[in-house]
C-alpha cells in the first residue's frame, strides 16, 4: 500500500453535501434571527411581562413572568418573577444594567438589544423587515428542501433513525461524530424541531399578536388561547431557538469547525474515513 | 493544510466576528434609529408591505373580534396621556364638555359640526373588544359610540380624499416652543369600517378623561396609537406631508408604524 492510498483512507472521501439552496437560506436566516433576537428583546423592553389569556391582568393575576427593577433596603436591585416566584437577577443584568453610578432599568441591558438605548419605533421597524425576510427565506427552502431531497434525506427522522437515537446519544456524549453522507439521527430530530416545530410556531404567535391578522384569522388567537399567551409562546419558542443556537455552535466546534464550516460556505463536506464513496465525491 | 484558511486564522476571525455579534447590540447598530439612512428606509418599506398585504388579505368590512361580556375582567388600563392641560381643553372639561363640538371638515362638501349631545342620539354601537397597545400589553372593554362612517357621509367625502387626519386636544408633549399635539391618521377604509366608532362610553359608563373624554375614536383592527383619545376634528386630506412631521402622526412621526394593524 502507498503511503497516497493510506492517506486517502485515513481522509474519507470530500462530498457535495449542502446545496446552495441550503447554503444561501442558511446564511440568510442567521443574519435575520440575529436582527429578530435583539430587536425582539427590544420589543420585551416595553411592556416586559408575559401573560396566559386574551389580555394582560392589571387589576387580577394572570402573569407568569416578569423583569424588572425594585427598590430594597441595599438600594435597587433587578428582579425577575417567574410563576410567582422572585430572582434577584441584578448579576445578569436582568431589570438593570449598567455601571453601578450610572445604572440603567430595562427588563433586557442595552448590550443585546437594537438599538442599544429604548427605541420601540426602531425595533419595531428593524423586527418586522427581517421578519418578511425569515418567512420568505422558508418559503424558498421548503421548497427547494422538498424538491431537492433535502428535506426526505436529512430531516424527517424515519424508524430506524429513532432506533439508532440511543447509539447517537453515546456517541455524542464521548466526542465521537460520524460525519456521513446524510444526518444523523440527533441530528435529524433538532432540524426536524427547527424546521417543522419552532420556525412555524414562531411566525404564527408573531402574526397572532397583529391585530389586523386576528381579523383575518381569528382561529389564531383561539389556536394559541389567547393574544397574551401567543406572545408568551412567541417568547419560548425564542428561548428554545437560542438553546439550539447554542448546541448548534457548540457541536460545530466539537464536530471539526473549518470541516463544518466549509460545508456550509463551499457545499464540500470531508466524511469519516470509511465512508463508501460515490460519483461525484472528491478524494 | 492546502486552503488558506489556517486553524489559526480561522480561530483569530472566529474571534474577531464573534466578537462582533457580541458587541453589536451595544451601539454598532444605532444608526439603524437615524430616519434619514438608507438602510432605515429600506427597512421601512417592509411596511408598507405589511400593510399592502394585509390590505389584500383582509376583507374591508371583516370585524375585529368582539368578546363576551364576561371578559371584561378589569377598567381600562389608560396610558399615554391621561388628563391634558391646554385651555381649550380644560375650559371644555369645567363645564362638562356642553360647547364641546366634533368637526369634519377638509376635503369634504360641507364642513359639519356635532356637538356630544348629538353624537350620543345618533345610532349607537357597543362592542367588547381588545385593546392592544404597542408595548405589547393587551386589556378588554366595551366601548359605546355612534359609526364614523355615516357621519362622514353626512359631511361627504370628495373622491380625491385619502386619508381622514385626527386631530386631538392632547398636548402630549410640552416643549419649550411650545405643546405638540396628538394627532393620528387613517385610511378611508378604516375610517368607514363598522366598528370604527366615536365612542363616548367605556364599560357602560360615560368614558373617563383619563381614556380620552369626550369622544375617542375606536380602530379596532390596529394598535393602541390609532385610536386618538380628546378628538376634535376629523380633516379629510389627499397627503399626510403637511401634519407634524409628515409621517400621519405624533408616535408615528417619532418612528412607529403609520398603519398599525401589526
Amino acid at each position: 500500500m502507498s503511503d497516497e492510498t493510506a492517506m486517502t483512507a485515513s481522509k474519507g472521501p470530500l462530498i457535495y453535501r449542502q446545496s446552495i439552496w441550503t447554503r444561501v437560506t442558511h446564511w440568510i436566516w442567521a443574519i435575520c434571527l440575529f436582527f429578530l433576537l435583539l430587536t425582539g428583546l427590544q420589543i420585551f423592553n416595553a411592556h416586559p411581562a408575559l401573560y396566559i389569556g386574551q389580555q394582560s391582568g392589571f387589576e387580577f393575576e394572570n402573569s407568569v413572568l416578569e423583569i424588572g427593577a425594585i427598590n430594597t433596603d441595599a438600594g435597587p436591585r433587578g428582579q425577575t418573577t417567574v410563576f410567582g416566584q422572585n430572582f434577584d437577577t441584578t448579576g445578569l443584568g436582568l431589570g438593570m444594567s449598567g455601571a453601578a453610578e450610572r445604572p440603567v432599568y430595562t427588563a433586557f441591558p442595552g448590550a443585546v438589544t437594537i438599538p442599544s438605548y429604548r427605541d420601540l419605533g426602531t425595533g419595531r421597524v428593524v423586527h418586522f423587515f427581517f421578519g418578511w425576510l425569515f418567512v420568505a427565506t422558508m418559503f424558498v427552502w421548503f421548497l427547494a428542501s422538498f424538491i431537492n431531497g433535502h428535506i426526505r434525506r436529512d430531516i424527517v427522522p424515519m424508524p430506524k433513525d429513532i432506533a439508532g437515537v440511543p447509539k447517537d446519544v453515546a456517541d455524542h456524549a464521548t466526542l465521537r461524530f460520524k460525519h456521513g453522507r446524510t444526518y444523523g439521527p440527533l441530528q435529524k430530530l433538532a432540524y426536524f424541531g427547527v424546521f417543522f416545530i419552532l420556525f412555524p410556531l414562531i411566525v404564527l404567535t408573531g402574526l397572532t399578536m397583529s391585530p389586523g391578522m386576528n381579523a383575518f384569522a381569528p382561529w389564531m388567537i383561539d389556536l394559541f388561547g389567547g393574544r397574551q399567551t401567543a406572545r408568551t409562546i412567541h417568547f419560548i419558542t425564542m428561548l428554545l431557538l437560542v438553546a439550539f443556537f447554542i448546541i448548534h455552535i457548540v457541536m460545530v466546534v466539537a464536530a471539526g469547525p473549518i470541516n463544518e464550516l466549509r460545508s456550509m460556505i463551499t457545499g464540500w463536506y470531508r466524511a469519516s474515513p470509511g465512508t463508501p464513496s460515490v460519483e461525484g465525491d472528491k478524494p | 493544510m492546502s486552503g488558506l484558511i489556517t486553524r489559526r486564522n480561522f480561530l483569530r476571525g472566529s474571534a474577531v466576528a464573534g466578537s462582533g455579534l457580541i458587541l453589536a447590540g451595544c451601539d454598532q447598530f444605532d444608526f439603524l434609529a437615524d430616519k434619514s439612512g438608507v438602510a432605515r428606509q429600506v427597512m421601512e418599506r417592509a411596511n408598507v408591505l405589511t400593510y399592502t398585504a394585509q390590505r389584500a388579505l383582509i376583507g374591508e368590512q371583516t370585524l375585529a373580534r368582539e368578546y363576551a361580556a364576561s371578559e371584561i375582567r378589569q377598567g381600562q388600563r389608560p396610558n399615554g396621556s391621561v388628563d391634558p392641560s391646554t385651555p381649550e381643553y380644560t375650559f371644555l372639561k369645567m363645564q362638562d364638555f356642553a360647547s364641546y363640538k366634533l368637526t369634519i371638515k377638509g376635503m369634504v362638501d360641507r364642513e359639519v359640526s356635532f356637538s356630544l349631545d348629538e353624537l350620543r342620539n345618533m345610532p349607537a354601537r357597543s362592542q367588547i373588544t381588545r385593546h392592544d397597545c404597542v408595548e405589547g400589553w393587551s386589556c378588554i372593554a366595551k366601548w359605546t359610540g355612534t359609526q364614523l362612517g355615516p357621519l362622514l357621509d353626512m359631511a361627504g367625502v370628495k373622491s380625491t380624499a385619502r386619508y381622514a387626519v385626527y386631530h386631538c386636544y392632547d398636548n402630549i408633549q410640552r416643549t419649550l416652543s411650545g405643546d405638540i399635539l396628538y394627532y393620528t391618521s387613517s385610511d378611508l377604509i378604516d375610517a368607514y369600517h363598522p366598528q370604527s366608532i366615536l365612542s363616548y362610553g367605556l364599560n357602560d359608563q360615560v368614558l373617563p378623561v383619563s381614556n380620552g373624554a369626550p369622544i375617542r375614536l375606536r380602530i379596532e383592527r390596529a394598535l393602541g396609537y390609532k385610536q386618538p383619545k380628546y378628538l376634535h376634528t376629523i380633516e379629510l386630506v389627499g397627503d399626510l406631508a403637511p401634519f407634524g412631521k409628515g409621517r400621519g402622526g405624533y408616535w408615528e412621526d417619532t418612528g412607529y408604524d403609520w398603519y398599525g394593524g401589526i
